[in-house]
């Protein structure tokens, strides 16, 4: 789950890394509101939305002038900012952070998460702040310093000196090495104890002040520890969701848009993604990846259809599932069934194997409903395929 | 080598020597027919079907946990408080476990605390940091995880534990080792259908931070006399292809035959499981596909024809 930075920022406040004094805004009036209270010589009106590049898409305003910044909020909420990250169709801003500027000396870069090798937490931080971190990994990955930390002992003080004195702290700016090192030990707590799966701070900046500020902020939670923390399933916006998978959420289903005319429902993720990729092999593309689970039910597949059906780019659909615990007569069951309740307009191919796939095979194929049965995946994929006909 | 049986010895007056076993032949690696399991969760829903499942395959499953339910039986298999109850009582060596993600950390550093050997955990949607501490936990100790979010370990007519479907298993050559669940069954279901059967299948899971990766079963396949050809189930996200491509480049004289899924997956979004995600632009499948491609494994890019790469590589 991905927060706003206005959230990422309170959070870092909460755990004592330093943050420009800000508040999130939802109108001009309260901008003007807290621009007077903030009473700063220069403020920044950012846009939020969860991706990135929102500066050279025209999302962040600065200025000296307290009068304009009624004016940047008018023009910012509501807008539909386009940026590299967002995907042409851009995404509409409904919320912004108004903070004081701040006198950049020097930008860093700073995060930690998980090593997947190692599985420990790993800090990751850059003299080059302000780019795009892949590219200074690309181009200069002697640029890149990683320090893990143990998890059997936590953050300790020499992992901070150690990424501190390889960044060239000591000779950049000496007075800000002790508060890196405490940075970095309040970052590793903010990770750990609320189960982040990313925290991210680019730039964290060196102001002319000697000061360590988070200029920007992004943290990202691991879905499976978000059950742990209120505060954080509070921070949920579902704004910067897309609506069907909002509701596929609602109905424990396991659903990704993607952009092609096939829609599937599949028992098992492998199985899943391994469904789209042969559609795409039979000649068409996916409209969406739909895990159903182990526990696929009648309710589970008409609500699985009725989200499929919603998607106006699905043009047939795709079932294979793979029975295991998951019997297939349950399945066949199951379709048959919400096709009562939900009218099937697309050409339906249905492939079964596994357990009771016979049996699952034989009610489909006697239930009077528009449908093709399949056992071979293959075979079932082809026809899929070409009663859809081709893709946009 | 980490429960990795090889040869089997009787402890002398073990339950087994008791029981009349004889001393075993070498046979397809981490769980046969001698393995003493105990499952951890098996009075709940799924410990309970399962247990009994695993049960009718002819696995020995020897005993249950549930904290507070000793006394009970599942279908006849004796439930006790802890663990080490259960060790001491029915010297079980391998743990399933079927307790929910809020627990599953506390499961597995007590099964391995009661001096079980192998840990095999079903479990989907344990918290990444609790698996980071377990990892670090179990290091250097004498004693294997399996998982978690993995379907568990199969070896055909002896042992299965985990939830895969049995009757899907031919006894036969080829080894499994696959990141899915049910992707795994589709290409056991080829292999079975084409008369080539399996030795051993593992599901290694679906999570980003496990006990078991491909590198570290692949010797144990290679060093396997039964197995005469390894198929390696991958997806996109992390790099566990991309090491075992490496180990197999210098260690696997055997054919590797290797399907990665997610070739349509989308940059940045988690795809069912917990680790398969393209991050930052590594991970992908097509970058997997190459490594492996490179280091001498046959990349079969449609799922339907796993089964027909094996049967030519193992020339039949």
């Amino acid at each position: 789950m991905n927060v706003h930075e206005f959230q990422a920022k309170s959070l870092f406040a909460q755990f004592g890394v330093p943050v420009p004094r800000g508040k999130e805004i939802t109108s001009p009036e309260s901008a003007t509101a807290w621009a007077n209270e903030l009473n700063t010589p220069v403020f920044v009106v950012k846009a939020q939305i969860h991706a990135g590049g929102r500066g050279k898409a025209g999302g962040v305003k600065i200025t000296k002038d307290k009068g304009a910044v009624a004016g940047f909020a008018k023009e910012l909420i509501g807008k539909t900012l386009v940026t590299h990250q967002t995907g042409p169709k851009g995404r509409k801003v409904h919320r912004l952070l108004m903070e004081e500027g701040a006198n950049i000396a020097k930008e860093l870069y700073l995060s930690i998460l998980v090593d997947r090798d190692s599985g420990r937490p790993t800090f990751i931080a850059s003299t080059e702040g302000g780019m795009e971190i892949e590219e200074v990994a690309e181009k200069t990955p002697e640029k890149i310093i990683k320090e893990a930390i143990d998890p059997a002992v936590g953050y300790q003080s020499h992992n901070g000196r150690n990424v501190a004195f390889a960044l060239g702290l000591q000779t950049i700016e000496p007075a800000v090495v002790n508060q890196f090192v405490n940075m970095l030990g309040n970052l590793y707590r903010l990770f750990m104890d609320k189960n982040a799966a990313l925290v991210e701070i680019n730039p964290l900046i060196i102001t002319k002040e000697k000061t360590l500020v988070a200029l920007d902020g992004k943290v990202s939670f691991d879905d499976n520890g978000i059950f742990r923390h209120q505060d954080v399933q509070q921070m949920r916006d579902l704004n910067e969701e897309e609506p069907l998978e909002i509701e596929a959420s609602e109905n424990n289903l396991n659903y990704i848009k993607l952009d092609g005319n096939i829609g599937c429902m599949v028992n098992g993720a492998g199985l899943a993604m391994a469904t789209m990729d042969v559609i795409k092999l039979a000649g068409s593309e996916p409209a969406n990846f739909l895990d159903v689970g182990g526990g696929a039910t009648k309710e589970t597949v008409a609500a699985g259809f009725r989200i499929l059906l919603k998607d106006q780019n699905v043009k047939g659909i795709f079932i294979n599932i793979f029975g295991g615990i998951v019997r297939c007569e349950r399945i066949a069951h199951g379709v048959i069934e919400a096709a009562k309740e939900v009218k099937i307009t697309v050409p339906l191919v249905v492939r079964l194997q596994g357990t009771n796939a016979e049996e699952g095979r034989k009610l489909l194929a006697e239930s009077g409903l528009k449908l093709e049965v399949a056992d071979d995946l293959w075979e079932a994929a082809q026809k899929i395929v070409k009663l859809t006909g081709k893709a946009a | 080598m980490l429960g990795g049986c090889a040869q089997y010895e009787t402890k002398p007056g073990s339950l087994l020597e008791k029981e009349g076993e004889e001393k075993r032949r070498i046979v397809s690696i981490l769980v046969h027919k001698n393995t003493r399991v105990v499952v951890q969760g098996i009075t709940g829903k799924e410990g309970s079907f399962h247990a009994t499942q695993c049960k009718a395959y002819g696995t020995k499953v020897v005993a249950g946990v549930t904290p507070g339910k000793a006394g009970q039986e599942v279908e006849g298999i004796p439930v006790f408080n802890t663990v080490a109850d259960a060790v001491k009582k029915t010297e079980c060596d391998t743990s399933l476990i079927f307790v929910p993600p809020p627990f599953c950390a506390d499961a597995i550093l007590e099964a391995a605390d009661a001096g079980v050997k192998l840990i095999i955990c079903i479990t989907e949607g344990i918290p990444v940091n609790d698996m980071v501490k377990v990892k670090r936990a179990l290091s250097g100790r004498d004693v294997r995880l399996i998982g978690p979010n993995c379907p568990g370990v199969i070896t055909v007519d002896e042992a299965k534990i985990g939830i895969m479907p049995g009757f899907i298993h031919k006894k036969g050559v080829v080894g499994v080792v696959s990141r899915s669940g049910t992707l795994t069954y589709e290409a056991v279901h080829q292999l079975s259908s084409l008369g080539l059967g399996e030795t051993t299948c593992v599901g290694i899971g679906g999570d980003p931070v496990n006990g078991t990766g491909f590198v570290d079963v692949l010797p144990l396949f290679e060093n396997d006399p039964e197995t005469q050809a390894i198929v390696m189930i991958g997806e996109i996200g992390g790099d566990a292809e991309e090491k075992a491509a490496e180990f197999i480049k210098s260690h696997v004289k055997k054919p590797v035959i290797s399907f990665i899924a997610g070739i349509t997956a989308p940059p940045g979004r988690r795809m069912g499981h917990a680790g398969a995600i393209i991050s930052g632009g590594k991970g992908t499948a097509t970058e997997k596909m190459k490594v492996l491609e490179a280091a001498g494994v046959t990349v079969v890019k449609n799922p339907a024809e796993i089964g027909n790469a094996v049967k030519k590589a193992l020339g039949r």
